[in-house]
């Protein structure tokens, strides 16, 4: 079984490594690269935990081939903001208490990055649906949905801010 | 879950993947979005010795009305399709679908063809295409075939395609006047296989008598299902109530589910009875838009 050379860009870092054809990106974030960030929870394409944007689409990393991201953009919650500085989907998680255990809640802002990139006004309803592939089991989704509108809002503002 | 170790082959071109496929027989699979393939593999419930990667082949993306046919390509992923002004417009009933299948990361990888290709009686497409009457287009060693959906399924995650086949393209009879659609499934939650689901698909002429109609089942059978006597007794008729109950009663005799996790035998036919009425009500309405 021959190994494979993969180039890709992870948070703006470009990275090669050598890999076998089995080895799914989330281990190859996880343990190759040692972000932490990502999590394992289901390991079937349920839950969500591992969710990551590649190419600016929200992915299941548990759900994908390392191989198969040769050459693509990736985004991992270290990489959403600048360090020491908020993402204001982070920010907003924080601010409303959208998180407890926070299992979670890496996932779930990956997730809702790419939906307010197609959605920057969403509905309740669209924000419920839109996560509906993330399970958070300690919440009950209200504070979760309060952050993602919060954050809607302060993007909204700081788009206009920039016009 | 890992899965069991394979070797990794990219196609950048049908011609390049069927030639892969070729020289590697029987033991390679094709991977597209890869949704229903790697979690099998990581269960083990599949163990391929290549997999013959085809996701990055140019030109299978695709949405357009062509000739009397809507043609899809096989590589556009769920999302595409979800977001596609011609489909919201045009074909409401892939709407009712997609909205309806896996979830918004899944639906950002996995392909129509994958869905139909996979055979899986639980996925939702294969019953909207008998419903709408597909042809599938695949492209083999033998060059390229057209297949009519009736004769794609074959048994349990079996289907016409030969090892080497790649399905390119999903041709669907372009809307026109007087025709419509809908589609829904019972899932126990968001993103859930079906317990039970039911695609309608009518034609009718000016004076509202039904000169065509499909109904295709999902996760009620172990091969993707139409519902045949239902079809026969709405076709040439002015459907009224009293033939859509019949037909809902029909859709809950004929219709082959299990009893397992997601309910009990009874429980399945009660539920397609139930789906099917409202589905032809639904088809019905937008058909006479």
């Amino acid at each position: 079984m021959a190994k494979h050379e993969v180039t890709m860009t992870i948070n703006g870092q470009s990275v090669t490594a050598e890999v076998d054809s089995r080895l799914l990106l989330v281990h190859f974030i996880r343990e190759n690269l040692d972000m932490t960030g990502t999590h394992i929870g289901c390991d079937t394409s349920n839950c969500g935990a591992c969710t990551i944007l590649l190419d600016g689409k929200s992915v299941k990393a548990c759900t994908y081939l390392t191989v198969r991201a040769d050459g693509a953009e990736i985004t991992t919650i270290e990489g959403l903001a600048p360090e020491g500085t908020n993402h204001p989907l982070q920010q907003a998680f924080h601010d409303q208490h959208g998180l407890h255990c926070g299992f979670c809640t890496p996932g779930m802002i990956m997730r809702s990055v790419d939906l307010l990139k197609n959605n920057p006004n969403p509905t309740e309803e669209e924000i419920r649906w839109g996560i509906s592939g993330n399970l958070c089991r300690c919440t009950g989704y209200n504070n979760i949905v309060k952050s993602v509108q919060q954050a809607a809002k302060e993007m909204a503002k700081e788009k206009e801010a920039t016009v | 879950m890992i899965p069991a170790n394979f070797n990794y082959h990219k196609a950048t071109s049908v011609k390049e993947a069927i030639a892969l496929s070729s020289e590697l027989g029987e033991e390679a699979k094709y991977m597209s979005g890869g949704h229903s393939l790697l979690p099998m593999m990581k269960l083990r419930f599949a163990t391929p010795e290549h997999i013959i990667d085809i996701s990055k082949i140019e030109g299978l993306s695709y949405i357009k009305e062509d000739g009397d046919m809507l043609k899809i390509g096989a590589l556009t992923t769920q999302t595409e399709m979800e977001h596609n002004t011609l489909l919201k417009e045009s074909y409401p009933i892939m709407g009712d679908a997609i909205w309806l299948t896996a979830d918004p990361s899944v639906r950002n990888v996995g392909t129509i063809g994958g869905n139909i290709a996979h055979g899986d009686a639980a996925n939702d497409q294969p019953a909207l295409m008998l419903a709408m009457r597909a042809n599938i287009v695949a492209e083999g060693a033998d060059g390229t075939k057209t297949i009519p959906i009736d004769e794609f399924f074959h048994g349990f995650y079996m289907t016409a395609l030969e090892p080497s086949d790649i399905l390119t393209e999903i041709q669907i009879p372009k809307a026109k006047k007087g025709s419509g659609g809908a589609y829904h499934k019972v899932e126990r939650k968001v993103g859930d296989y079906a317990t039970a689901g039911v695609a309608v698909h009518v034609e009718l002429d000016d004076s509202g008598v039904c000169q065509q109609v499909g109904i295709g089942l999902t996760n009620v059978s172990a091969v993707p299902m139409r519902l045949e006597r239902g079809e026969e007794l709405l076709r040439g008729q002015e459907i009224t109530d009293e033939l859509i109950e019949q037909v809902g009663q029909i859709a809950s005799e004929d219709c082959e589910p299990e009893s397992d996790l997601r309910g009990s035998e009874a429980y399945k036919r009660s539920v397609v009875n139930t789906i099917t009425k409202r589905m032809l009500n639904k088809a019905l309405e937008r058909a006479r838009q």
